[in-house]
């Protein structure tokens, strides 16, 4: 069990599970707090294993714009930046959605506006999850609050992008990128030879190989209706995702009287908060959405039907909550406690924020 | 069983590896552990801790505002945990340095001097293992075997001739609270 079982800080398993994955490709340029994926790829030297290719680009501007050619080309490729970086690679992640190619971004992120800080934050929320770069696009944005999700969701994130065709993001906080803890990688997957690429990704550009229609990647469209049509067909990919991959988690919601929403690693230190307050009777739950787009809407509006209050709690001056208030449609009373600049509540902080709103927990 | 605790220091004072082996030795005795460090941009000179939680069970926040343990390595770091020791809980400093000492009298506090062993042992990286056997002395929350097998885990091949001296510092450390 011992020889399973590895203590890693979550940058760290981040790197191994995209060597595991088989990823093809990573392009990235070294940013605090979240150098120790390229490091650590850098380290392994997948090249002479898997093949894997690790690169330092001279910026984050070439490292997604390489991500766009692999990624056109149906190989599996990624990177990974901290805000400021991802600040600098919108452009790119908007002509990879417009494009229709899958690839894997990670932002683990560190305290803004600007240059800011190296300390955690979650304040890319709205970045991530409302666009970002130009157009009307999404990704699908994965946010693990353990290291074991960190390396879980490498996994997750390069399937969904290969299902659906589109970017996947993990959204993680300074935290969970920088601290240790248990975890299991996967296990190794070969990558996938030339021949599978054309077959699972007819659409990559890959040689003709006997076709006689060239593909094409690409996100321009001159011609006003067929441009309408892509974005229409962009749509319909994102309500099937919408359908079909909301992730959450819940925990002490049968019988609370008030809900806590935190995602990441906050979800954990509101989790300690609740189980303290339950310890002194207080009737306080918590949902921890995984997937921050598509939101968990649904648990919430059900939820909103029987509980008196939600406090939502993050790493910025108040993102998600705006989309827990259109989820419960504005029927019970939200607020927002919130710590920004890379500072991070304790579990006594959630709670006094509990009690600051909520008149009858004390 | 669950101990929550927190190594301050400054940077460069070996509280970050301290943490880590005392993680892994966790690991080893196949405990559930979490090792939050915070820390500023400098590498030496700037103070540095490390929360590192170890427990039978799973662990929600990493993040704490009281220990059960505190080890403390400069005045900042004393001014700054002293308060945060749980009632009844242990505080493990260093004296050399400290001007204003703990007053805590609802907690167990001891002093080692881990500077002064250390010059003993006319090695002074072995500090941070001092303080971790004088740790384990008064809270045994992992075994010494585990503690060694983490070292030899955490400890690049060619330092591996050095556990033994690692061993004895731990030996050491334990000798000064006994």
């Amino acid at each position: 069990m011992e020889e399973d079982v590895k203590l890693m800080k979550g940058n760290e398993a981040l790197a191994h599970a995209a060597i595991r994955y088989g990823a093809d490709g990573y392009f990235g340029y070294p940013i605090t707090p979240q150098s120790e994926v390229l490091e650590t790829l850098e380290e392994q030297m997948p090249w002479e294993t898997t093949g894997m290719v690790v690169l330092q680009a001279e910026s984050e501007v070439s490292s997604i714009n390489m991500v766009y050619g692999g990624a056109a080309s149906g190989k599996a490729v990624m990177t990974s930046s901290s805000s400021p970086g991802i600040s600098l690679m919108q452009e790119g992640i908007s002509y990879l959605a417009a494009s229709d190619v899958p690839a894997l971004v990670v932002n683990v992120m560190r305290g803004g506006p600007g240059l800011g800080t190296i300390q955690p934050s979650q304040a890319d929320y709205f970045q991530a999850t409302k666009g970002g770069g130009h157009g009307d696009y999404h990704m699908i944005v994965l946010a693990p609050a353990t290291v074991q999700e960190m390396a879980d969701f490498v996994t997750l994130g390069f399937d969904l992008a290969f299902k659906y065709r589109c970017v996947s993001m993990i959204l993680a906080d300074g935290i969970v990128g920088q601290m240790m803890e248990k975890v299991v990688l996967p296990p190794q997957r070969p990558r996938r030879t030339d021949e599978e690429i054309r077959q699972q990704c007819p659409w990559a550009i890959t040689g003709k190989h006997g076709r006689k229609h060239r593909n094409i990647c690409t996100s321009l469209e001159m011609e006003s209706p067929k441009m309408e049509e892509n974005n229409l067909r962009f749509q319909a990919v994102y309500d099937e995702i919408a359908r079909n991959e909301v992730r959450f988690e819940q925990y002490y919601t049968e019988d609370a009287e008030y809900v806590i929403v935190a995602f990441g690693t906050v979800a954990r230190i509101c989790l300690k908060a609740i189980e303290e307050a339950r310890e002194a009777g207080l009737k306080i739950g918590l949902v921890r959405p995984i997937t921050l787009w598509p939101f968990p809407k649904q648990v919430l509006a059900d939820l909103a039907k029987r509980v008196k209050g939600m406090l939502v709690v993050e790493l910025n001056a108040g993102q998600m909550i705006e989309d827990v208030q259109l989820a419960v449609n504005c029927s019970i009373p939200v607020y927002h406690f919130g710590r920004m600049g890379g500072m991070i509540p304790n579990p006594t902080e959630v709670l006094d924020a509990l009690k600051l709103h909520f008149n009858d927990i004390k | 069983m669950k101990e929550e605790i927190i190594i301050a220091g400054f940077g460069g004072q070996g509280v970050l590896s301290m943490g880590k082996i005392l993680a892994y030795a966790g690991l080893m005795n196949n405990l559930e552990v979490t090792w939050m460090p915070a820390y500023g941009p400098e590498q030496r000179g700037g103070t540095a801790n490390v929360t590192v939680i170890l427990s039978d069970k799973a662990i929600s926040s990493p993040v704490l505002d009281s220990f059960d343990t505190a080890v403390v390595l400069n005045q900042q770091s004393l001014d700054k945990f002293e308060s945060k020791v749980k009632p009844g809980g242990t505080l493990l400093y260093d004296p050399n340095g400290i001007h204003h000492l703990p007053t805590r009298t609802d907690i167990t506090v001891k002093a080692v001097d881990a500077m002064g062993a250390a010059i003993e042992l006319k090695n002074s990286k072995t500090y941070n293992m001092i303080l971790l056997g004088a740790l384990l002395a008064m809270r045994p929350v992992v075994d010494t075997e585990a503690v060694v097998k983490a070292l030899r885990k955490t400890l690049p091949e060619r330092h591996h001739h050095l556990i033994p001296l690692n061993e004895q510092a731990i030996e050491k450390g334990r000798s000064l609270v006994q």
